[in-house]
Parts: structure tokens; sequence; C-alpha cells
């Protein structure tokens, strides 16, 4: 292999240079000729009906091309859900339309109804608020459970604001229900997991173009899954044909779920584009995506755990409300769904699970998949109540934990909740984990902290999650709408060079350093003559995009395909070359030879071979080297792990800081460590913003609160700490070629109940009677429940 | 419309702006320098630090008029004279502190303009003078260790502490 | 933002010549101001810039002892600049983050009297003197409210004068997004008494909290406040902490900022 560059290097990221240099191209870097801007109208209140909307004015304006609204779209198709869910009745889910722009009712505060393109964005700003609208304002339904009742819809042709209510696995309930009311101790947990956005520093922005000699789209957008986006601009919105349209999502400035969704404006941008023949851009502004980027979380939860009084596990029951806001975005159903209940087992032998979640509707910006999507929220529900119980029973945190881990010689694992763990080792991760944390210092540190006035508490928790999604079988038969396997292209250049089109889309997580990491592994060939391509549907076969930490475990098993498929070519070539069978050939470090002779060709010979095929056998053999793989994995990846943190908490504030951090993580065999340990960091600050920080907050009339940084803290430098990270304990995946497991959402994943549990835990040693505290855990609110 | 001279990354720049229009803009759409990023409205995120006469500030909060006659520096002047990353963007690279890369021009001029006032920043000053620049993709871990390093400190063992 | 002009003047003199234009707004550094014109919620017709003044940039002593700060310069230059009294230049160097300080200015903070701003607890807590184009403003009649302020449509703040007391602190607890004071208070002993001021907490802006200032002004020691509060009545109360939160943190502050003095 070679000595760098290869699995398991960290091999320093080649795309900084372009990052640190300023030459990044992000959409909104890009100019095009006689670009036109956009601007939205976009409602302020919660709930309203439109009662008319006069836009001669705009139109009459400076600069104005057109101005759109929705009636404009009442002939195109609707932005539609992913995934179908049934009801426990057997009822399908309930699927209001998502135009384009709003038609008849405004349903959140952002809801865009109109739009004006002009010569120049103030223009069109200035024509936006010269549109004349009359917004009859109906009451805004934002508590869940009174959406719930269901006095005030928000969409009144469905009758109802519940657009499922789930149960899963129905089959268990009774069961799960006779275990609870059997058992000797029953520990009732009601918690809310937070509302997040999800914030990538990039906003949205989209362009259009038109070729009207050809007909040909071309959209450039902030996408994480550009064929996805175009899939369903393609088949459910515009109608356009998908050889007509181009999605090219160029730098993405991260995405974080928010950008996996094709959203109103990108048609808008087309739909305009073409009508006014020239192209049509928009920038979101920060003030906008907190209005109109889907958001994250927001359940509503009652979780039960019943068990022995030795601490053994005998059934987890909850039942959540789980907010999707005023349309269903595309993962909105499927994440507080399969994402999250099929979690509801954790790392545990538990023998009895079941999960009902029943999905609402609300005058709120539509929630979807943020950063861990379902699985933050199961584990945060199941570490929260566990370490409820631990307290009531008088047992150790880890040892109630360990009480109830699968154990190795279990795997594989069906899990309580309908999924088969393949590999883990959890009394491993928390091995490590305690060694790690320095469990033992703790009570000298918390000495030091009480000497100055201080609280200081230890939390500690597992988590498990089901990612790299996923097989495109079990999920059709679940309800997914497409496939879930991902696909690349290795194509060798004449002179050896190698351009590899993936499938997965690189916004922040380094593939264009770690792909190449694998091929050139497998190849024997320099890293740096491999160049991975990705986010334009018009260079690469197909793909599903990067989200659900797939990437590697995916698209990466796809690219070994096709590179074990360009092997078994180049043998053949080689084999002629080299005038015997090919199944004489080996290949090794970049070299074909002939088994037991010292004849080889390299690696660059055979592919120039291939591209010029003199003395080629072109009757049995093509010339050309390159080759397509679709991979569609067998099941989904389980990374797990175990986390601990110390915080220190000041009693005559409130305020909580985060003063050590240690995470320990099963993500199977590793490519490039350097980029695993950012994505854990990252993942790490996410968690500790739900539980610190973040929340977006709608008052009781659908307005927004926390609509910008003003009021939406982020986590900051000065906010956390260095994390220790450790990904040591390897239980490679046993399905996919790499052995990897995903990594880009752990650390969300398993960080929120370790802040939380930590905080309880300063605050019982302290002899506070607090058994929990809804994130985020802001000094008023720790400060407040102290008050008693 | 007025005009406005300014010099950029040491090259005379001049071009029409309105009474409204931001430096940042001037920047990115005047002078094609798109390294400044635009991540806010209510200068918290700090995508946009450039320097004015040497000074960090966020190029989405002045207006370009304010620039007359200034020095200003943005990140594609950041490189040493024959291309290579300079310091403080070599030590990015080589401590992996930066994802997608959208706040790391702003974090980049941050960082350089806290080594001008202070060559050897703790972890804490640090994290002190990037108050204004938010990034969401790499818990900050490592663009502390890149400053550190930029500033001749090993970063590995104060981050181990 | 709207359409406006953009005038520089170079002096005082062309600065109040260029306030006399209908719906004219001063511009100081523009950290709060800008982000106001983005949102579209003001329209002036003409911006003028006091960046370029030089007689309004600088800090210096005056025959009374007073420190004079011109109302241009910028919170990076406070900071850094004022000798003799710790506890302005240490609120100066905390206000946002080093690139707002390198432009937000001293007088554009005061004349915006944001309620969680810093600058109006330093100027109402060291019983400052505002210099205006006109006239002397005491601190106590300057601020009038949320971002309300004694001054005159077209009326520039030229100068600061802050008397230097004998102690003083301040203590800044930060709102968690915005970093600004969710509560702030700062202290001052002078020969003649104490000043208390309070900055974040009141739905009426920064205020003098009178009776931590006669208990200080007997006893100037953090326990002297032992069994003083204030009521949560009147008190902001938001997403970020209640009226009774916040009333609490005044008197967790005040005995900090005591403490620090």
């Amino acid at each position: 292999m070679p000595a760098d560059g290869g699995i398991g290097a960290s091999t320093k990221r080649r795309e900084d240079v372009r990052f640190l240099s300023g030459t990044g191209r992000y959409t909104d870097d890009i100019k095009l000729h006689g670009e036109a801007h956009a601007a939205f109208a976009r409602s302020d209140v919660a709930h309203g009906r439109i009662v008319s909307i006069d836009t001669s004015l705009a139109e009459s304006m400076p600069g104005v091309l057109a101005v759109f609204t929705g009636e404009d779209f009442v002939d195109v198709g609707g932005n539609p859900a992913g995934w179908l869910i049934h009801s426990r009745d057997g009822e399908p889910m309930k699927e209001p339309k998502r135009p384009v722009l709003a038609h008849g009712k405004v349903r959140h505060v952002g809801d865009a109804y109109a739009a004006v393109v002009a010569e120049r964005l103030e223009q069109a700003r200035d024509a936006v608020e010269a549109i004349e609208v009359e917004i009859e304002e109906v009451s805004a339904v934002v508590d869940m459970s009174n959406a719930v009742a269901g006095e005030d819809l928000v969409h009144d042709e469905i009758g109802t604001n519940v657009c499922f209510d789930w149960g899963w696995i129905e089959d268990n309930r009774a069961a799960t229900d006779a275990a609870i009311s059997a058992a000797p101790h029953v520990t009732t947990l009601n918690l809310v997991n937070n509302r997040l956005v999800a914030n990538p520093m990039e906003p949205r922005a989209s362009i259009a173009d038109y070729d009207a000699g050809t007909g040909d789209y071309t959209l450039y957008t902030t996408s994480q899954n550009p064929h996805v986006s175009r899939l369903l601009i393609c088949a459910f919105v515009l109608g356009v044909p998908e050889n007509k349209l181009k999605v090219i999502a160029p730098d993405v400035g991260g995405g974080f779920g928010s950008k996996i969704y094709h959203y109103g404006e990108e048609a808008l941008v087309l739909t305009a584009a073409k009508k006014l023949g020239r192209p049509v851009r928009w920038t979101c502004t920060r003030s906008e995506a907190f209005m109109a980027d889907a958001q994250g979380r927001d359940h509503v939860t009652k979780i039960e755990l019943a068990c022995e009084k030795d601490g053994t596990f005998i059934a987890f029951r909850t039942e959540t409300n789980a907010n999707v806001g005023a349309y269903l975005s595309n993962f909105s159903t499927v994440t507080p769904t399969f994402l999250h209940g099929t979690l509801m087992a954790g790392n545990y032998a538990v023998p009895n699970v079941y999960v009902n979640v029943k999905a609402v509707f609300t005058n709120t910006a539509p929630v979807d998949a943020y950063r861990g999507a379902g699985r933050p929220e199961a584990t945060y529900s199941l570490e929260r109540v566990i370490d409820m119980a631990a307290r009531e029973l008088g047992i150790d945190p880890i040892e109630i934990r360990r009480k109830n881990f699968v154990k190795p010689d279990q795997f594989p694992f069906a899990s309580a909740a309908g999924l088969e763990y393949d590999t883990g080792d959890y009394d491993a991760l928390m091995d490590k984990l305690e060694a790690l944390a320095d469990r033992s210092g703790f009570e000298a540190r918390a000495e030091a902290s009480k000497a100055s006035g201080k609280l200081r508490g230890f939390g500690v928790n597992s988590y498990i999650e089901a990612c790299g999604i996923a097989p495109s079988n079990l999920v059709g038969i679940l309800g997914s709408r497409v496939g879930l396997y991902d696909a690349a292209t290795v194509r060798v250049n004449a002179t050896g060079s190698l351009s590899v089109m993936v499938g997965a889309h690189s916004h922040g997580q380094g593939h264009e350093t770690a792909f190449p990491q694998v091929v050139s592994e497998m190849l024997g060939i320099d890293p740096t003559s491999i160049e991975i391509v990705h986010g334009d549907t018009s260079k690469i076969p197909f793909g599903m995009g990067t989200y659900g930490s797939r990437s590697l475990a995916v698209c990466g098993s796809a690219v070994v395909r096709a590179t074990e498929k360009i092997i078994d070519k180049a043998k053949k070539i080689a084999a002629h070359m080299l005038e015997v069978s090919d199944t004489d050939i080996e290949f090794k470090d970049g070299q074909f030879s002939v088994s037991g002779t010292d004849k080889s060709v390299a690696f660059g010979d055979v592919a120039f071979k291939a591209y010029v095929p003199h003395g080629y056998p072109v009757e049995s053999l093509e010339p050309g080297l390159e080759e397509t793989a679709f991979y569609d994995p067998a099941n989904f990846t389980y990374p797990a792990g175990a986390y601990a943190c110390e915080i220190e908490l000041d009693p005559e504030t409130g305020k909580v800081t985060i003063e050590r951090f240690a995470a320990v993580d099963d993500f199977g065999n590793v490519i490039n460590p350097m980029i695993v340990d950012g994505q854990v960091h990252g993942g790490i600050a996410q968690g500790i913003g739900q539980a610190l920080l973040e929340g977006c907050v709608y008052d009781e009339n659908g307005q927004l609160l926390s609509g910008s940084y003003m009021d939406y803290a982020m986590p900051r430098a000065d906010d956390l700490p260095f994390y220790s990270v450790d990904h040591s304990c390897q239980t490679p995946c046993t399905h996919n070629p790499l052995g990897v497991k995903g990594c880009g959402e752990a650390g969300a994943i398993g960080s929120p109940p370790t802040v939380v549990n930590a905080v309880i835990d300063a605050l019982q040693r302290a002899g506070h009677d607090i058994t929990h505290i809804d994130m985020p855990l802001s000094p008023s609110r720790v400060w407040s429940a102290m008050q008693g | 419309m007025s005009q406005v001279t300014m010099t950029v990354n040491g090259k005379a720049a001049s071009g029409e702006i309105e009474g409204r229009t931001l430096l940042v803009d001037f920047l990115r759409e005047t002078l094609n320098l798109t390294g400044t990023h635009v991540g806010c409205d209510t200068s918290q995120c700090g995508a946009c630090v450039v320097h004015v006469n040497g000074k960090a500030i966020k190029a989405c909060t002045m207006f370009a008029a304010e620039a007359e006659g200034a020095e200003v520096k943005t990140i594609e002047g950041m490189a040493n004279a024959d291309g290579s990353l300079g310091t403080i963007q070599q030590a990015f690279q080589d401590h992996h502190g930066l994802q997608c890369g959208f706040c790391t021009p702003g974090m980049v001029m941050s960082a350089a303009a806290l080594l001008q006032d202070n060559p050897k920043p703790s972890e804490a000053e640090i994290r002190d003078y990037l108050e204004g620049n938010l990034c969401r993709c790499t818990g900050y871990h490592n663009i502390i260790k890149a400053i550190l390093a930029a500033s001749g400190q090993d970063a590995d063992a104060i981050a181990a502490e | 933002m709207y359409a406006f002009d953009i005038e520089r003047p170079a002096t005082i003199a062309d600065a109040i010549a260029a306030m006399k234009g209908e719906d004219a707004q001063a511009l100081g550094g523009g950290q709060t101001l800008i982000p106001t014109l983005k949102q579209r919620l003001a329209m002036p017709s003409k911006l003028v810039s006091l960046s370029g003044i030089e007689e309004m940039r600088g800090i210096c002593r005056e025959d009374e002892g007073r420190i004079c700060i011109g109302a241009s310069t910028t919170h990076t230059e406070v900071a850094a600049g004022v000798e003799g009294y710790a506890a302005l230049a240490s609120l100066a160097a905390n206000i946002g983050d080093p690139a707002v300080r390198n432009r937000g200015t001293i007088g554009g903070s005061l004349a915006n009297n944001d309620p969680s701003a810093c600058y109006p607890a330093a100027a109402l807590g060291s019983g400052a003197t505002v210099v205006t184009d006109r006239r002397e403003i005491a601190a106590d009649d300057f601020f009038d409210g949320l971002f309300g302020t004694a001054l005159e449509e077209d009326e520039i703040i030229i100068e600061v004068r802050f008397p230097v007391p004998e102690k003083a602190g301040y203590i800044k607890f930060e709102q968690p997004a915005s970093r600004f004071a969710l509560v702030g208070v700062f202290v001052a002993k002078f020969a003649d008494g104490v000043r208390v001021a309070v900055t974040g907490a009141s739905e009426e802006g920064v205020f003098r909290w009178s009776e931590a200032e006669a208990v200080l002004s007997s006893n100037f020691a953090a326990d002297a406040l032992d069994g003083v509060a204030l009521p949560g009545s009147g008190m902001i109360s938001d997403l970020h902490g209640s009226g009774d939160y916040r009333a609490h943190l005044v008197g967790v502050l005040t005995r900090r900022a005591v403490s620090a003095a």
C-alpha cells in the first residue's frame, strides 16, 4: 500500500487549498451572464387565508421583470414526502400538497406566497414590499397537544392535524404493555427534544439557467444530493424530463440535513429562468433561512422504562408527538418513525419495546432530518430515562448500562425494535471511556470545583445508531418511495490518471481526499493521480447523495465495486499484453504480473493499452477502461459509542460550562482518522449546542422568537472545550467491503444526553431534588429549576 | 452612484458604488473576490472578516464608501508570494481546521489579526478572540489547534491537557 | 436596504451641516445601524458617516481629571487607550467581538441606547457627561427608555466625559445568543457616594439601582448587599430569562462587580 495516502492514513485534505485561498466556488460565487435576481414575499403571520394579492404596482416598479404568485403554480405538482407511513390502523398518512408558492393559505411565518424577479436584487426587494396582499389571519396551531385536539386545522382539506399515528412494532404492543404492568419498577420521564435550526454557515442559494435553443435547464444549487433534487423537480414538481435538467451542487458550505431537500425556491428560479429567457438567481439571507429552511427535532415524548430491582431492563415504551411543521418535507415522515423507533432498544438486550409516534402538523416551519435525524431523539429518550432509573434504584449509571448491554457473543443481534445489529462490543467501548474520561479522578475535580463555589457533575451514556441508509428492498417494504443505493464510475484515463465520479456529495466531509485513499489502496497508485468528481448530475451516473452517515458505507462501497471491475478488466488486458491467461495474472502494488515469473506490466501501461488498442483483441475485449457500479447495502451499519462529560455549574447564575468531554466510538475500519476525528468533533459541538444553547422557539401565535443569531444561540469557540476522542475499538461492519460504519452523525447523537446527565448529576450531588430539565439547559432554565 | 478607490491585497481597486453598497458586496461583485463570504445579516457569523487598515472588521457591516483610500486585505491576499499557503493557512490544513470551508476565510483573517496583536495566544485567548466567528462543522477543536500551531506552540500537547 | 446617500464629512462643522437635511441619520461604526438597515427597519435619505472626523477621535484627560473620549473612538481604542479607569477599559474590551470593536464607537453606542448595551451602564454608572454639537447632557438626563435618548433629531454626540471613580467594576452576564448583556452591572465608588447602573434588565432600559447605591455608599462591600433585592416586575422577560431571573442576576452581578472593583 502507499506509505502515505492509502487506507488508514491521516492524509491532509486536498480540497483545503482552495477553501483556504478563497478560490472555493460556492453557488453564490457563480455569476452567469445576464442574470436576474429573485426575492420572495413571505408571510409575517403564522396562519392566514390569502384573500387577495395585487401585484400590479410591483410589476410596474423599476427593474421588475416578473412577479409570481401561488396561482402560477396550481397546475404543477407538489413537493412530496419521500416515505409513505401507515398509521396503526393501516390507513396511509395524510399528505397535503406542498406547493411552490403558498396558495389559498399561508401556513407558517416565512411561507412564501409570491416572488419578484428583477434586474437587481434591491429592486426585487423593493417590489416585494409593493405587493399588495390581504391575508385574513386565523388561529395559529402551534402547541402539538392543541394540534392533536384539532380545533383549528393547518390543512382544512385533510380534516385533522395528525399526519399519522404510527406504532412500532404494533404486534409487540400488548406484550410490552403487559410487561410494564407486571414490572417491579417503572421509571417514567416526560421530555422535550428541542427544535433546532441546522444553520450550515452557507445559506441556501440557487441559480437557474435555461437554454431556449435546446430546452435544457441548469440549476446550480446548495444541495447534499443533486440527483435527488433533480428527481423531485422532474418527477414530482415541474414535470421536466430528467435529461433536460442538469443539477449542479458545487462547493456547498455545510448541510447537516437542511440541504437534502428540494425547496420551492428552486422550482421558482427554474420557472422564472424559462419564462424570462435569462438566468435567475436567489441567495437566502440568514434571516430568511431561520423561517424557510427545514428545521430539526421537536419531539414531545413520554418514555417508560420497566426493569427488575437489580436494574435488568424489561421494556421501553414511548409515546411521542413529532412536529412536522406546516408541510411535509422530503424526509419528514421517515425521521420520527423508522429512523427513530427502530433505535429504541439502544445498545441493550431488552426484550420488549413499543413506540408510538404521532406526526403533527403545526403552523411552524417544516421539520425534517437534522444531523442524526431521529436517532438523537431515540438516544436522548433512552439514555435520560436509564440515568433516572439508575438513580431511583441506587445503581451506578455505568453499571446499569453494562448489565443490559448486548454482549459480543450475541451478534448478529435481533433487537426488540426490529433491527439486526451486525457487530459491536459495548463493554469495550465503556472500558475505554472510563479510562479516557478519567472517571476515577472525578471526585478530586469535584472537590476543587466546590472550593471555588461551583457544582460539578459527571454524565455518561451509550448510543447506537443505524446509518449508511439503506437496503432498498427493506426500505421499500417500509414505505420508502426511492431506493437508497449509491453509484460510482471509475474512469481510468489513457495516461493513467483517474476520474472517479461519485453519487455522494462532499460539503465538508472530505470525500475528495478520502475516496482516493480507497482507490489508491486498491490500485497501488499515487492518490494524487485520482480525482473525485461529485455534485453534477451530467457527469455522474446517479447518486442518492450524502446524509445519514452513508457516503463511505454506501457510495464508498460502490467505488470499491467499480474499482474491482477495473481490476478485473485490466487483468484481461494485462493477460493479453503478457500473452497468458487472465487467471494467471496477479495484481499487487500497481503491477500486473504472471504468477511464478518476473514478467509484469504496470497499471499505467495497461491503461494506455486500453485506450490505444493496437494489437488488441477487440473482438473479445472492449477498448477503454471505465466501470460503473451501483451498490445497494445489505443492512444498515451500526456505529456505537460511549460518551462522558464533566460540567461545572455556577449555582448563583445557573450557567453550565463543559469542562471535559470524552467520546469513544466504534466506526469499524477507518479510512482517514483525521477526518473521522473532525466529524466527531463537529457532531459533539452540535450536540452540546442542543443540550445547552440552541432552541428554536415560536410564541403561541406562531411568531418565530429565535429568528436570527441574536436569539438563536449557536455554539461558539468559547462555549466549547477540547474533546478527547477515540475510535480504536473497531468491530468492522460485516456486510460492506470496507468494513466501515458511518461517523458523521455519531457526535450529535451521543452527546446531548451526556451533557444533561452531567448537569442532573451535579444538581443531585448538591442536594437538589431535580430529576430532569428540558433542553437547552440555559442558565435561566437551570436557575429556575434550582428555585424549585 | 459614486466612485470608490481603495487598495485591495496591495493593488489599486476602484469601482462604482451606491451609498448602500457594503464593502463585502464591492469585494465580491465588483472585484470578484468571492473568498469573502456572507453567512448572516446580523453581524454575528464572521464569514466576511477582512482587514481594513490592518484591523479585522466585518465587511458586511461597513459601507464600501467608508473604505475610500483604505488598505484592504482579504483571504485572496494571504498566500505567500510564490502562491503557496501562508503560515496560518497551512496550519489550518495541517490540523484539519476546516471542513466545508465556508467560515474559513473569516476564521483565517481573524486568526491573522489575533496573531498580529498577540503572537503567542493561550487557548482561552484564542477562543475569546473567535467570539465573532461561527463555525458549524469543526466544533472549533481543530481551529484552535491550527492557530496554536501557527503561533509556534505545541498544539497537540495543549489540546491533550 | 433602501437607497440612501452617504456623506463622509471631515470636520464636526461639516457633519453638523450635513445633518440638517431631511431624514439624515448619523452613522457611527454602524455595527447596529447597518443590520437594522438590512432588515429595512430604517429609511434614512442620507447617512452622515462620522468615522472620518479626526477631531471626534481620541482619548484625553481634561483639567478636572475627567477622561474625555471622542464620540468616534472605537471600542478597541477605548480598551487600549483609557488609562486610570480599568473598569471602563475592560468594559470596552468585552463589547461584541474583536471585529465589532474595531468599528463600533462609543458615540454610536450611546446614541443608540440599546437596552442591553454596555456603554450606557458605564456612562450612567460613572455619572458621565455627554457633549453634543450644541450642549452638555448629564448621563442621568440622557437615557430615555428603550433606544431613546435626550438627543434631538439632528444632534450629534461629540465627546463623552467620564469622572474617574476611586474604585469601579463592571460585570456582564451574556445573553447566550447575541452576547449582549442579559444583565450588566456597573458599580463606581466616588468620594461622595456609589453609583450602580444596570443594563439589560429593565423594560425601561439602563437604570440606577438606588437601593444598592445607598447601602454601598455606607459600606462598599459585597455583603453589604445582603437582603437587598430587586423585584422581577418591570424586568425584561423573554426566551433568555424571566424577569425574576434578571432581577436575581442584578443582585449577583452587583456583588461581583463590587468584589471586582
